[in-house]
């Protein structure tokens, strides 16, 4: 393993593709930077997650996140010289009732206002996108549909961003554990790991679910929660739809992958917080049966793994980005609330601008630790999973 | 007949393919399964798993023991979703 440097300029905590990509953004501006992962990279949330790209939101906020990633999703492969996995069959959010379909009028409307192609498909254009829907087992009215939503593979663009990173000369130290920060006055001094001593003035606290007891050594407090998430996958068969299928309601999300499997997830009933990775029967049988009440045909197809993972959730649904008062270059990119993958390409920009040139920008203005202290929250409601 | 040693069949990795991915840097079999999708095929890595170990182990002059296996998923063999939707009590 290589040597721990003795001093950076900014050290990361955390190797999901939101540390690994926010490590290549800030080596490629020249900045001395690197990551300590305590497991292998992408062992947390990224590596366990549905893959999703969606710019289908109901804030502003993330609805522009999302449509800035996707442009650079778009052009990542070719930039990082890495395959991705990149593939954009659309989402497909199903309504089931007159109130949904207000609030999927609203959110349309927001959408296309912020330049998105998308639109509201009634009951018989749904199967267009994906024939296998049962519209009536589904309880469907209709649906809001993107054609340039989609998907990527997480380990390859986290792979692909590391790789970069490490290119263009940042140090990506795995199996290296965070157990202390230290500061001078209000200032960060240095980060302590299981393998020694760095010496920095900024620390980026993206460590997913583990974010708030990275936070904790420095006595601040995020409002963050983890909450285990479970997902499922089947053997290959033919491909016959691109589009990932979700419903708010249902809570459902589930696709099919250019190789044929099919991957989804659902939230079991009164699921509580806290660090849990036990895989569970309930989970299998309630997506088991609400999956195949969208699409019957699928009772033949043969579940081959079921695995967990977190989201590492706020109380707006929201993430935590930039610089928490108080404590000069303390820096959060965490509270992704299930969306990290797909927010990171544009959120580790802003992040990196901030970081390089001091510029900052209303979304991460909006987006700070601060927003919680006693001022009304703007919800993201759009929520899976 | 090819001269290519599969390790992994649902996957179709080769034993080159491995021992490229572990001189990348990919030193653990998570690490492995991340990157060429090794084990995660039906099998669940029944067959390709303790091979890919054994790989490790020369290539990285660890012991047997020091390289751990991957977490064991449910379910055990693939059961299909007609199945799972078999019973009532929901």
């Amino acid at each position: 393993m290589n040597e721990l440097a003795a001093k950076a300029d900014v050290v990361i905590v955390g190797g999901g593709v939101n540390g690994c990509a926010l490590a290549y953004q800030l080596a490629k501006k020249d900045v001395d930077v690197v990551l300590c992962e305590k497991s292998y990279l992408c062992s947390g949330a990224t590596g366990r997650c549905g893959a999703g790209i969606r710019q289908q939101w109901s804030t502003r906020k993330n609805t522009e996140l999302a449509i800035k990633s996707v442009k650079i999703f778009e052009r990542l492969a070719k930039e990082l010289g890495h395959e991705i996995g990149l593939r954009q069959g659309g989402y497909l959010i199903v309504v089931h009732d007159e109130n949904g379909m207000k609030q999927a009028e609203k959110n349309v409307a927001m959408q296309k206002a912020l330049g998105l192609d998308v639109s509201i498909l009634m009951p018989d254009e749904m199967l267009d996108v994906v024939p296998i829907l049962d519209v009536t087992g589904m309880e469907a009215i209709g649906a809001t549909f993107c054609p340039t939503d989609g998907h990527a593979d997480p380990f390859k663009t986290t792979h692909a961003y590391a790789h970069a990173a490490r290119k263009q000369g940042a140090a990506l130290y795995k199996f290296t554990e965070v157990t202390g920060i230290k500061k001078r006055k209000n200032t960060i001094d240095c980060v302590l790991t299981n393998r020694g001593k760095i010496k920095t003035n900024t620390v980026v606290n993206a460590a997913g679910a583990w974010s708030k007891q990275i936070a904790e050594l420095l006595q601040v407090s995020l409002p963050n929660k983890p909450f285990r998430k479970e997902i499922l996958v089947t053997e290959r068969v033919k491909p016959v739809f691109k589009a990932m299928v979700i419903s708010f309601k249902d809570g459902i999300y589930f696709s099919q992958q250019d190789e044929g499997q099919i991957l989804g997830g659902i939230p079991i009933p009164e699921e509580k917080p806290g660090y849990l990775t036990v895989p569970t029967f309930m989970f299998l049988t309630h997506m088991a049966k609400t999956l195949t009440r969208y699409a019957p045909t699928l009772k033949y197809v043969n579940v081959i793994r079921q695995w967990t993972g977190y989201y590492d959730v706020t109380p707006d649904a929201q993430p935590i980005l930039g610089e928490v008062e108080g404590i000069r270059g303390f820096i959060q990119c965490n509270g992704f609330s299930g969306h990290g993958f797909m927010l990171c390409p544009m959120v580790t920009k802003l992040l990196t601008e901030y970081i390089v040139d001091g510029k900052t920008s209303e979304i991460l203005e909006s987006l700070q630790l601060s927003r919680f202290k006693g001022k009304k929250l703007e919800q993201e409601i759009s929520v899976v999973g | 007949m090819s001269d290519k040693t599969f390790i992994c069949r649902c996957e179709d990795l080769t034993q080159e393919e491995i021992e490229q991915a572990i001189d990348e840097g990919y030193t653990t079999l998570e690490e492995l399964k991340c990157k060429l999708r090794l084990g995660m095929g039906p099998c669940q890595g029944r067959s390709c798993l303790s091979l890919a170990r054994r790989i490790l182990c020369k290539k990285t002059g660890k012991s047997y023991p020091e390289i751990t296996m991957p977490p064991s998923r449910p379910p055990v063999i693939p059961i299909s979703l007609g199945t799972l939707t078999s019973d009532n009590d929901e």
